[in-house]
Parts: C-alpha cells; structure tokens; sequence
C-alpha cells in the first residue's frame, strides 16, 4: 500500500497516528460532553437564529415595507446576502469533487466539514429569495407542478427559475454526496457506541459493514458523483450570474459575470471553510489532521482566486471605458467614484490588495494571518455583492428617480440572523457526525502520514494497529 | 436450509497482510465468503475477482431520462400545452431551455445513481446486514469464510491457514442469512 510519494510531498497527518488513533481522535468530539466554549458559542448561535426568526416573522407579518427597499433600488441586502451565501457554499463541492478528481488528498483533511459547510450555507442562501418573495405560503408557485390556475406554467426561460433548478439541485447533489461519505464513518461511531447512541447510529449508518464490495460500489459512487458535481457547482454560480448578465441593466449585462462569480465563490467559499477549521482543529484538538500543510494549499486556491476576482474587476473597467459607450462608462465610473465609492473600497482592498500578501510563504503558513485574512475576505465578498447590486441600481435609467438605500433593522437583523442559522447548524454538526472523514483519512495515513513520509519518517512497521485488548476469541467456542 | 450461517473469520492488523493473506487463499483454492475492512483497501477487488462496478451504467441512464424529461416538458409547456411569447422570442427557445435540462440531468442521475447504490448494497435507515466484529469499522481488516457446511477438518485447515498468514485472532459467529 506504501506507493511512491514524491519527496516533495509533507505529511498530511501527523503525530504518527495509528488507524485505531485516528479512529478515537476523530470520534471524541461526538463521544464527550461539549466543551464550554462550544456550549457558549452555541449559546450566542441560536441567539442570532432567534434575532433571524423574529425579522424572518415580522417581515412575513407587516410585510416587505418593513424592508428599505424602493422602486429605484427593489434589490437591496436580501439578494446580497443571498449571492453571497451561495458564494460560500461552492467550496465544499469544490474540495471534494474537483480535487477528489484532481487526486488531492489534503482534501480529506477539510472535504467532511466543507462540504457540511456547504450544504449549511445553500441553506441560509435559500432563506433569502424565499422570504424576499413577502407572501413566503406562496413560494411552491416557484416550482413547474400541475395547478388549477389554468394549469399556468413558471417562464422556463427566465434565469430566476434557472436558479430555483441550480440551487434545488446543488443542495440534493451536495447533501447525497455528503451523506454517502458519512455512512461509513456513522458504523464506525455506531461500533463504539451504546445503548441509545447505538440505535440512533445503527440508524444513520444505513447498516454499512465494510464489505470489500460495498467499497468498490462507494468509491465507484463517489468518483461518479464527483464528476457530476463538477460542472455542477460551476453551473451554479453560472446561473446566479445569470440573474444579472441576461438583464438589461448597465453594470450588470456582462459576459464576464460567468466566470468572475465562479472565482469569486471559490474564493469566498475556501475563506469561510478556513475561518471554520481554523477554529474547529483548535476546539475539537485536530491538529494532526487539519495542519498547516492544508491551511497553506488552501491559501494557495484563495490567491489564485482573488487575483482572478481581481483581474475581473479591472477588466470590467476596462471594457466598460472601451466600449466608448457614456451610458456603460457611467455604471463604472459611478461604481467607483459614486456614492457608494466606500464599498467599492472596501471590496479592492479586502478581496484584491490584501490576499496578494499570501505570495509570501510565511503569511500563507502562519495561522494567524490566514485566519484574519479568512474574515477579510468574506467581508470583502459581501460588499462585491453590495457593489453590484445596490450601486447599480441606486443610478438607474431616469436621474429624477435616483435613490441612495440603507437598509432596515429588520434587514440588518436578518443578516446577522442568518450567520446565526448557519453557524447553530454547523456547531450541531461538529457534535453529532465525525468533523473529518476517517475512513478516507485511514486510507491515506500509508502514504501521506508523517511515520512514513517527509523529514521524521522512521522505517516501516508493520502491524502499527493496536492488538484487541478485550473480547479477543470470546464468541468462538459459543457455536459449537 | 438453515437459515442461519456459521462464518469464521480472521481479523488481521495491517492492510498488507490482508492482501498477502488473499493472495495465499487464492493459492490454496480457499473460497472467500468476503472481505471486510475500515477503508477502501485498493488492490483487493482484483484479488478477489470482483468485477468493476456498474453504477456508472445507471448514472447514465437516469441521467439520460432526466435531460430527455427536462427538455421534452418545457417543450411540451411551451409549444402545445400554454404557449406564450416572451420578450418576442420564439415559443420554442431551446438556448433558454438548457441550463434547466442540464441540471435535470445532473439531479436525475445523481439521485438515481444513489438509490441504486443503496439498493444493490442492501443498505438503507434501519437495514441490519451481517456485522461480524466491531473492529473492522475502527482498525482491523477481516477474511471471512462460511463455515456452515464445513466439517471439522476443514475448519482446522481454515484456522491453520489463518495462523499461517498471520491473522491476529479468530473468530467465529452465527448470523441470519
């Protein structure tokens, strides 16, 4: 099993883990009581999530006037939070399926929590265009099903039902293809666990039992849908893209929107998974799987794709100054210099500027600027969305109807409401599923474990598995 | 028939002597009932004669039904069923049909592709196949043989073959069919 590894390549796990350690390492936190930064943490949590259910109920209830929207600017915060929300959730899909089939194996370091992250975070983005809708008991107008108002069908050529499909989509693929990775790691806490934890487990893990074929038919399965999910999760921000680009407004219609969201959602994505496992392998004590060769790989993915984001918006400027058109040369121009100039600034310096510090390899492998820069960038990403959307419409067609929005309490308190759904879910989900994949993480120990690889190798020993220390032969004689 | 099987099984500590203990069943003409580890072990399907997985057979087939079902029915909307002009563009606007086909496409088949593999593999909420040791989860590899309608010798020659191939305990269980 001890393929050849480049002596490039560093250790991935350290502390010369055993398979039966990495099992107890990585089952603990479902196996002990919670730590009391967690209790607090989730404390402060399901507050936020109360503050996202109370203006959740009193838009619903007074209506979207509550909102400080206007006939100039009818996309304000709601959406914002929505692209950006959707943002985050491509890195997951990205971690497990791209560079499942790029053969990366740090990404069974981050790939289980990734891809909770994800699936968390498309369910905060849902929240937005369904409560934005304002008479949210009428949402499943949205999906194309025989109705008795003719029956009148949804406009399949609009991009906001391409979006509906791409969002419903994702959020199926990535949580089946999460869930089948967790099966396996469920029988594993299950084969520990007792009395009613057992049951429950037994539940979960679908009745896995490790047999040689199932693994075949799991591997087979995870390649396939790691291809499917490929084009998937670029199609995706695609289509939110598609949202602007296919409309009429100058500032928005823009082929480049496509790839430049796409790159921005990695990018936004690998910072919110960063911020999230930074703390997790501190809390969860991870250090030996989460290391610093994996928060440098990832920083290395956050360079990369700030300065895609980065040449984007210089091309945009560019175009929009070639183009010799003033109406298209004002959209830039006023998104630069107008009245929203100080998010525009916030956007070049937090998502352009400042990752350009990660070229330097000390930065890239320091903890700590990694995790400020992770927070930096997830605020520069809220405002590229801010950027597009509100500057562009608060200088709309007719100067007489310009407008300049700030939002609501009730808009505000949804924002930082639904950090609060998503961070309750995610925190729910560090104690109850293993955080890292320990049946991938075992299948890499030979060739990425640092007893076998890199400058402390020492010689191969077999057997490095612990002896069955009780129970051994107990139930041989019973059948005879 | 019984309708419970008598299985005995080896647990070994290392994933190379997993492999090492096939190839010397395979040898010796020993037929393996199965093989259970914690992780895909990678050279054992070879070992074992399984052959590679058709899932993907059905991943194209469901994905093929869903293109074919996401283009066909907004066709169908769309020219026959209620047909509506937007923005002057014709009743049958295939570019404005495909980002919908192709993630009906992706849905049908990852969807499909996942029933399957649940189905086939006989796993599913509240299933309970055969689980011989709870280790094989956690850190030990198992080479189990039915052991039903052996007799004595030929159990003691299974037990010798696992001592041979240095199987860290053995063990044997009743399960259901």
């Amino acid at each position: 099993m001890s393929g050849h590894v480049a002596p490039v390549r560093k250790p991935l796990i350290t502390g010369s883990k055993t398979y039966h350690q990495i099992t107890e390492d990585i089952c603990r936190p479902t196996e002990t009581a919670p730590s009391l930064s967690w209790v607090i943490t989730f404390m402060l949590s399901v507050m936020c999530l109360g503050v996202f259910a109370f203006c959740v109920a009193w838009t619903v209830w007074i209506g979207i006037g509550s909102w400080n929207l206007n006939r100039t600017v009818n996309w304000g915060w709601d959406i914002t939070n929505f692209v950006w929300w959707v943002g985050i959730g491509h890195a997951g899909t990205l971690i497990s399926a791209i560079l499942l089939l790029f053969r990366q194996k740090w990404r069974t370091g981050v790939n289980r929590a990734a891809e909770a992250m994800t699936i968390f975070a498309v369910v905060c983005a849902g929240q937005f265009p369904l409560i934005h809708m304002g008479r949210i008991w009428l949402a499943i107008f949205i999906f194309p099903y025989p109705n008795t108002r003719g029956p009148l069908w949804v406009n399949f050529n609009s991009p906001l039902l391409w979006d509906v499909f791409a969002i419903s989509t994702y959020f199926t693929v990535s949580l089946l293809f999460w869930y089948a990775g967790l099966v396996p790691d469920f029988a594993t806490v299950r084969d520990r666990a007792k009395g009613v934890r057992k049951k429950i487990y037994s539940f979960v893990a679908f009745g896995w039992n490790g047999s040689a074929k199932h693994w075949q038919r799991w591997e087979s399965l995870s390649l396939i849908l790691a291809g499917l999910a490929t084009p998937l999760v670029l199609s995706v921000h695609t289509i939110v893209s598609f949202d602007f680009a296919t409309s009429v407004i100058p500032g928005w219609h823009t082929t480049i929107f496509p790839p430049y969201f796409v790159a921005g959602a990695i990018f936004s994505g690998f910072a919110m998974v960063l911020t999230l496992m930074l703390i997790a392998r501190k809390v969860l004590h991870l250090e030996d799987y989460i290391t610093v060769e994996h928060v440098e790989s990832m920083n290395k993915v956050i360079l990369l794709t700030g300065s895609i984001v980065g040449v984007a918006y210089l091309t945009e400027l560019f175009i929009a100054w070639y183009s010799g058109y003033i109406y298209e040369q004002f959209a830039f121009l006023n998104r630069v210099l107008g009245p929203y100039y100080w998010s525009y600034i916030g956007m070049m310096l937090c998502n352009v500027l400042s990752p350009q510090i990660f070229w330097s390899k000390k930065i890239r492998r320091s903890l700590f600027w990694t995790f400020f820069m992770s927070i930096f960038i997830n605020i520069g990403m809220w405002f590229e969305r801010f950027v597009i959307i509100a500057t562009t419409l608060a200088r709309d067609y007719l100067p007489s109807s310009w407008s300049y929005y700030v939002p609501s309490w009730v808009e505000i308190g949804i924002f930082v409401g639904s950090i609060g759904l998503f961070f309750t879910l995610f925190l729910i989900f560090t104690r109850i599923a293993p955080v890292v994949a320990i049946a991938e993480i075992k299948s890499i120990l030979k060739t990425a474990g640092d007893q076998y690889i890199g400058d402390k190798a020492h010689s191969h020993q077999d057997g490095r598995s612990e002896p069955i220390t009780e129970g051994v032969n107990d139930d041989k004689e019973e059948n005879k | 028939m019984s309708t419970e099987r008598n299985i005995l099984f080896g647990l070994y500590d290392d994933e190379v002597k997993l492999l090492d203990a096939v190839k010397v069943a395979n040898a010796d003409y020993l037929d393996i009932d199965d093989v259970y580890t914690p992780f895909p072990v990678h050279g054992l399907d070879p070992l074992l004669g399984l052959e590679e997985s058709r899932l993907h057979i059905a991943g194209f087939i469901f994905g093929t039904i869903g293109c074919l079902f996401g283009f066909g029915f907004m066709t169908w909307v769309f020219t026959r069923d209620w047909p509506i002009i937007f923005g002057g563009k014709p009743y049958w606007s295939v570019p404005a049909f495909i980002p919908i086909t192709f993630e009906l496409t992706v849905l049908f088949a990852a969807v499909g592709m996942v029933l399957v593999f649940y189905i086939i593999c006989g796993l599913g909420p509240g299933a309970e196949p055969r689980r011989l040791h709870d280790r094989i989860t956690d850190d030990k590899f198992c080479i189990a043989f039915d052991a039903t309608d052996l007799g004595s010798d030929a159990v003691e020659k299974l037990k010798g073959y696992f001592t041979k191939t240095g199987a860290e305990s053995i063990h044997s269980k009743v399960v259901p069919v």
